[in-house]
């Protein structure tokens, strides 16, 4: 796994492996912000961001201060101090210079803190051993991948608000459920029907 | 066996490891909450907190925080909130030392009585529900492309569920949860709903400019443009133009002349 190449690598976080619609990893946002494309564009800006920042930081924290002094155990609660502070280094940046992103994130910027999306890219690239270049990249596809699942959800869901939705299947919540069922099962089937 | 030689090292590195993080992590935080700080003035903070916070847009404003930013700031009236009323606007004088003054409140008026039995009904209609996408498709579904067209887009405007759709297909405005917030009048495509104040009585109930004989083939209740109303009004306040009659609620004295002259009755007392 540690020799695989930077585009399958790359490939694997935003499609094989895309977080949001096989690995259900960071669902809370999925449903959450994907009401408007442009909320759930600016989430996943700063998904992305928080996500290569994290696999940044995180690559220099394990190799250099965890592994040397033989401290694995505390690789999680290590990257939960790192993602906590990476994000609210972004809200300080969001609130600044854009205020109205801000309010129409509301919880869910706070909340990629909690994001497993974010925690699981990072404990991936200790588990796979990625080294530096991998674990960035690695880092980048996820957040890619992230933005790919929320932007076509969010579309979906913005056309779907004039279009004809029989009653059975409703709408909001329960509706965001059935475009995530079958989200999932073409990207989860895709890449097995055809290999990259 | 786990001897304490072997656990102390492994300890003090954790508990080093861990508070060196925590002290790095939060001097970053500290630099950055300095760097990116937001300043904000205390007073719209006070103000969006008196708001009802329901974020209608009722005021013209996008929200209740843009709302007291504008009342602050920016030197909007301090009663702009239509949904607060005059208790917000007194509680929001009081904090900027401005004095309230109370202003009659103005409800949604629907200007149609067509609906399904006046009115003629063209077609039925099946599509998505909503009378601007119905308009979409094809004028109106209504013989009058003036009046209501029954499909309820000004309800599902309502956040405060003051509207309904009626038997007779036009809404009905309930006045005890109606906050006077536009968004129906904004989200009727014909312009059928209109603000009007509990002290303006007289009403005429249609919006048709067509020819009186045009209007008689439709509805039965709309107005003809016979300029008898007009005669009529000792107060010289209606004035009939493009076949509709209007009324001049400032001239207007609610004496009723027009209203038992009218041969469509399609002027209201109230």
């Amino acid at each position: 796994m540690a020799d695989a190449s930077i585009f399958a690598v790359l490939m694997d976080g935003i499609f094989l492996k895309n977080f949001l619609v096989v690995q259900f990893l960071g669902l809370c946002s999925f449903v959450g912000v994907t009401k408007d494309v442009k909320s759930a564009s600016g989430m996943s800006g700063a998904v992305i961001f928080v996500i290569t920042m994290s696999a940044f930081v995180s690559y220099f924290l394990y190799t250099y201060i965890l592994l040397p002094l033989r401290l694995e155990y505390l690789t999680t609660i290590a990257f939960i101090i790192v993602i906590a502070a990476l994000v609210q280094l972004v809200e300080f940046i969001v609130r600044k210079f854009m205020p109205p992103l801000y309010r129409s994130l509301g919880i869910y910027l706070p909340l990629i803190s909690t994001n497993c999306a974010v925690l699981g890219a990072v404990l991936l690239n200790v588990m796979n051993e990625y080294d530096f270049i991998q674990s960035v990249t690695f880092g980048i596809a996820a957040g890619l991948g992230y933005t790919v699942a929320m932007l076509i959800m969010a579309s979906i869901r913005e056309r779907s608000n004039v279009l004809y939705v029989p009653k059975a299947v409703g709408r909001g919540v329960t509706y965001a459920f059935f475009i995530a069922l079958i989200m999932s099962m073409s990207f989860a089937n895709y890449f097995k029907v055809i290999p990259l | 066996m786990i001897v304490a030689a072997d656990v102390m090292p492994v300890l003090i590195n954790t508990v080093s490891v861990l508070v060196g993080l925590c002290i790095a992590v939060g001097a970053m935080l500290v630099i950055a909450s300095k760097v990116f700080k937001v300043e904000t003035n205390p007073l719209v903070d006070e103000v969006a907190s008196l708001l009802p916070g329901a974020n209608c847009g009722g005021c013209g404003f996008a929200g209740c925080a843009a709302c007291a930013e504008a009342i602050v700031l920016k030197g909007a009236p301090i009663n702009s909130c239509p949904v607060g009323g005059f208790d917000v606007a007194k509680l929001i004088g009081a904090v900027l030392g401005q004095e309230a003054v109370e202003s009659e409140p103005a409800y949604p008026f629907v200007r149609c009585q067509g609906g399904n039995v006046n009115c003629t009904t063209l077609y039925d209609y099946e599509g998505v529900e909503g009378c601007k996408a119905a308009l979409m498709i094809c004028d109106s579904r209504k013989g009058c492309t003036y009046g209501c067209v029954g499909l309820g887009t000004c309800v599902r405007a309502c956040q405060f569920g003051a509207l309904s759709m009626g038997e007779n297909g036009f809404p009905v405005v309930n006045k005890a949860f109606c906050t006077g917030c536009g968004n129906c009048i904004a989200a009727c495509p014909n312009g059928v709903l209109t603000f009007a104040r509990d002290s303006e009585k007289v009403h005429v109930l249609c919006r048709s400019h067509d020819k009186g004989k045009d209007v008689k083939a439709v509805c039965e209740v709309g107005c003809i443009g016979c300029k008898k109303c007009e005669k009529e009004c000792p107060a010289g306040a209606i004035k009939v133009g493009e076949f509709l009659a209007e009324i001049d609620q400032e001239k207007c004295t609610a004496c009723g002349a027009c209203v038992a002259i009218c041969p469509q009755k399609a002027i209201e007392l109230r």
